[in-house]
């Protein structure tokens, strides 16, 4: 039984596996419709989430399989304390695979290690969401052609986001990528994923202009700055509007760059950005779906 | 100073100077009946100053405890009078209910019954849940 909890779980030849499949399943859903049938999804989410949640639900009624589940906390047993792994235990006499969303880390690896059925990550707090990288790395390949030799800039709050570090870590794993991290002081990368990244010997710059670095990219992630991850309010008012993508800053950017994000935004892209053809965002949501589809499949061991 | 010599029963040797009290408490050997040994500051050719532990039993010990604690520790197993086995320790893989994640974040923070594990990865215990660094 295999469980998704890092993106470091799967090989590099698993990921372009499951790209595979999910660009077999955008050019022929039909053939996939009926592969889950009898097969349950329960989704844990402890924490609210409007994409990550119904695009996994989406993911696994499209394959002919069926949903249980709750939304947030408030609707578990976690109220009456209930432990995690408890919980995991229970949904797993009656579902055949889990995605839990939990707002503290390592939350998902508690839990498959008393599972009974494959447990996905889908996000624990500012640690991990390998999902969304997944989605990520299916988005870049299908909108840049290639999942290599390419420079890429995060930016935006690059120490609590998540999306960021599991997106770094899978590219890693490929040839010819450089990253630009843009970001204000407080919300630099961790030390540790930078040294990963330099032990790596990956190039890498560190800066606070997204003006200055935008024209060398050919991917820009934006990311939010999350209100959940500060304990301090004062903080996040500070920094919560560090960087805005407008069509001014669009100017500067090469005609074929990539935008993404992971959603949802609140000030950093504006609105004038969204019908520029170079904004992936909103296709980015629609690739999750397969790239989900396909995950359910490989940890159910079901083939069409 | 005499210290009687061993006949069935461990000595943990070139440890760091002052570090055999913090060893004596990890490894819980207050908790024993037998006759237990703390030399502190003896003199050492490779060390300077060292501390050595005498057990004068054979109990279990914590390797990997020991290990993580002090990697220069050596372990010599006594039967009979005689050394049956010397061990040269070294920082283990996998930390297991040795130290606690103090990262506020981690599921360890609140979840009951969970073990705390650290496992090296270039060269730093990280948390098993949380990557945390330790």
């Amino acid at each position: 039984m295999r469980h998704l909890i890092d993106i470091g779980d799967l090989a590099v030849g698993e990921i372009d596996e499951l790209i595979a499949v999910a660009e077999d399943i955008m050019a022929h859903p039909a053939k996939y419709a009926e592969v889950c049938r009898g097969k349950q999804l329960a989704t844990l989410f402890f924490e609210p989430s409007t994409r990550t949640r119904l695009s996994f639900e989406s993911a696994m009624l499209a394959l002919g399989g069926s949903v249980i589940g709750f939304s947030s906390a408030d609707s578990s047993s976690a109220t009456k304390g209930e432990s995690v792994a408890d919980t995991t235990r229970t949904v797993g006499c009656y579902a055949d695979i889990i995605a839990m969303r939990h707002p503290k880390e390592g939350a998902p690896m508690a839990a498959a290690l008393k599972s009974y059925v494959p447990v996905i990550n889908a996000g624990d707090g500012g640690h991990n969401h390998p999902t969304q990288t997944l989605t990520d790395l299916l988005t870049i390949r299908e909108e840049l052609g290639r999942l290599g030799d390419f420079t890429i800039g995060m930016c935006g709050d690059l120490k609590f986001g998540r999306t960021v570090h599991s997106l770094s870590s899978a590219l890693a794993r490929y040839a010819g990528i450089r990253f630009v991290f843009i970001s204000p002081d407080e919300l630099r990368i961790p030390d540790y994923l930078r040294l990963s990244l330099l032990r790596q010997g990956f190039g890498i710059e560190e800066t606070a202009s997204l003006e200055g670095a935008i024209g060398e990219l050919d991917v820009l992630y934006m990311t939010r700055v999350q209100r959940e991850r500060f304990f301090n309010e004062a903080d996040y008012v500070r920094l919560k509007d560090s960087y805005i993508l407008d069509a001014a800053k669009l100017s500067l950017a090469r005609e074929k760059m990539l935008v993404l994000h992971p959603l949802p935004r609140v000030n950093e892209i504006a609105p004038e950005v969204d019908d520029d053809p170079r904004a992936c965002y909103f296709r980015q949501m629609r690739y999750g779906k397969f790239i989900r589809m396909a995950l359910i499949m490989k940890l159910l061991e079901v083939r069409p | 100073m005499k210290i009687d010599s061993i006949a069935n029963g461990i000595v943990l040797d070139h440890i760091q100077a002052g570090k055999s009290m913090e060893l004596y408490r990890y490894l819980n050997l207050d908790a024993l009946d037998c006759s237990v040994a703390i030399i502190k500051n003896a003199r050492s050719n490779k060390m300077g100053r060292k501390d050595v532990l005498k057990i004068d039993s054979l109990i279990d010990l914590d390797l990997d405890m020991l290990g993580y604690l002090d990697p220069n520790i050596t372990v010599s197993i006594i039967r009979n009078g005689t050394v049956e086995r010397k061990l040269h320790l070294a920082p283990p893989q996998r930390l297991v209910n040795i130290k606690k994640c103090n990262n506020p974040r981690c599921i360890t923070s609140v979840e009951r019954g969970l073990d705390q594990v650290f496992i090296m990865r270039d060269g730093v215990y990280r948390c098993l849940y949380c990557d945390g660094e330790k």
